[in-house]
């Protein structure tokens, strides 16, 4: 090889390593934002990819078997907050897949410490028992907070869309479930006794030949209004059951009820002051529920639910009616 | 509340759910609109799921009626095919 070739050799491996460098610090920027997971295996690493409420068209299915077939190994693996991930991917294929992904106007995930991909159940768009738009609520929660950094640690919201709390809002940072309080229009009551026989929590009882609710036992699951033959047993009011504090992991937490029958624009609200607090109280690296437990979660109603002019649920004794058993510690 | 007369009768003690909506809605699929059929249920799911299942469908359930062996009768008027 002549000297000359040998330079433009050398140059052309000098401006091939200059790409690579600039495309790695691009790499850095993105890992930052999370949804780029480190394997056990040398330079290798999961991409996850944002489906917020687990909703993925055709086309994004498609792109994923893709990036599967041309950067991974052909496989995919759901993880168990409803997304798709791709793992077997080489870090020097990010630029090149976050391009292909916003091509369709599709983004990889997040991880670290901020507000994750909020999860989602079918809602009431076509599962028979949901009460409320978990889906709707969910992609909107998703545009407005997703990745937001929280400085401390994780932060994860789910959207259950009855008190069979399918999507675990009780193992969330924040969870929001739909509840709804139900009324009866006396003169349509047929005095069936169908709504008394099927309410799980005997919440009603008959008096004077009608079905009268005790609310302290209400979960407001909306059974009674979905059994009732007549129509006479109505929905007077909707919205979501929240909680707070809530995790899996080495040692998992259940979330308190804070606020009952939550208007929409109550989760947006929610969603911010809650960030805001858990960021002035959080210390560490301690999730919300530990920052709970630590100051109580009466201070957390107090500064964050009250203010808003939400329904608080204040008292142990109103959070009795949404029990849980099992092995817990203290 | 059951002293209607009805155009058909399914007796569905003793079939799970959703065979029994299933069988309900097949046989409300034979008859005219504004016609009665009678079916009966066990307590339980069927009589959670089927009243419920056959309102979602657009049908109204005009009589609901305990009997003595724990099963129910309910009084289905067919409507909109």
């Amino acid at each position: 090889m002549s000297e000359s070739a040998q330079e433009t050799k050398i140059e052309g491996l000098k401006a091939e390593l200059g790409k690579e460098a600039r495309r790695a610090k691009l790499n850095f920027n993105e890992l930052k934002s999370g949804g780029f997971i480190k394997q056990t295996q040398k330079d290798l690493f999961t991409v996850r990819l944002r489906c917020p409420a687990g909703l993925v068209t055709s086309e994004k299915l498609r792109k994923a078997a893709e990036i599967a077939d041309r950067y991974g190994r052909g496989e995919v693996h759901l993880t168990v907050r409803q997304s798709v991930e791709v793992p077997w991917v080489n870090y020097r294929d990010f630029d090149a897949i976050v391009e292909e992904l916003r091509a369709i106007g599709w983004s990889v995930a997040s991880c670290g410490p901020r507000a994750r991909v909020p999860t989602a159940c079918a809602g009431c768009s076509y599962n028979p028992n949901g009460l409320v738009d978990t889906q709707g609520m969910c992609l909107e929660v998703d545009r407005r907070y997703f990745g937001t950094p929280t400085g401390l640690h994780k932060f994860k919201v789910s959207f259950s869309g009855c008190p069979i709390d399918c999507f675990r809002t009780r193992e969330m940072d924040l969870g929001f479930q739909g509840v709804v309080e139900p009324e009866l229009v006396e003169d349509i009551c047929n005095g069936c006794e169908l709504c008394v026989r099927n309410c799980e929590d005997g919440a009603l009882q008959m008096v004077d030949g009608l079905p009268v609710r005790d609310p302290d036992k209400c979960i407001g699951c909306g059974d009674c209004v979905k059994i009732c033959p007549v129509d006479a047993m109505v929905m007077a009011r909707k919205g979501w059951l929240v909680r707070v504090g809530g995790k899996h992991g080495k040692h998992p937490l259940y979330a308190y009820e804070v606020a009952n029958l939550t208007p929409d624009e109550g989760v947006f609200a929610l969603m911010e002051k809650t960030l805001e607090w858990y960021r002035e109280n959080g210390k560490g690296r301690e999730r919300i529920g530990a920052v709970i437990a630590r100051v109580g979660v009466a201070k957390y109603v107090d500064e964050v639910v009250k203010p808003l002019g939400l329904a608080a649920i204040e008292r142990a004794e109103d959070r009795r009616k949404y029990r849980a058993g099992g092995n817990f510690h203290d | 509340m059951t002293d209607q007369t009805c155009d058909e009768k399914l007796d569905l003690r003793g079939v799970l759910c959703p065979l029994n909506f299933v069988q309900t809605k097949l046989k409300l699929e034979e008859m005219e609109d504004g016609q009665i059929l009678e079916v009966v249920l066990d307590d339980g799911d069927p009589i959670r799921n089927v009243p419920r299942s056959v309102k979602e469908e657009g049908h109204k359930i005009v009589g609901v009626e305990r009997r003595e062996d724990s099963t129910y009768k309910i009084l289905i008027r067919k409507l909109g095919s």
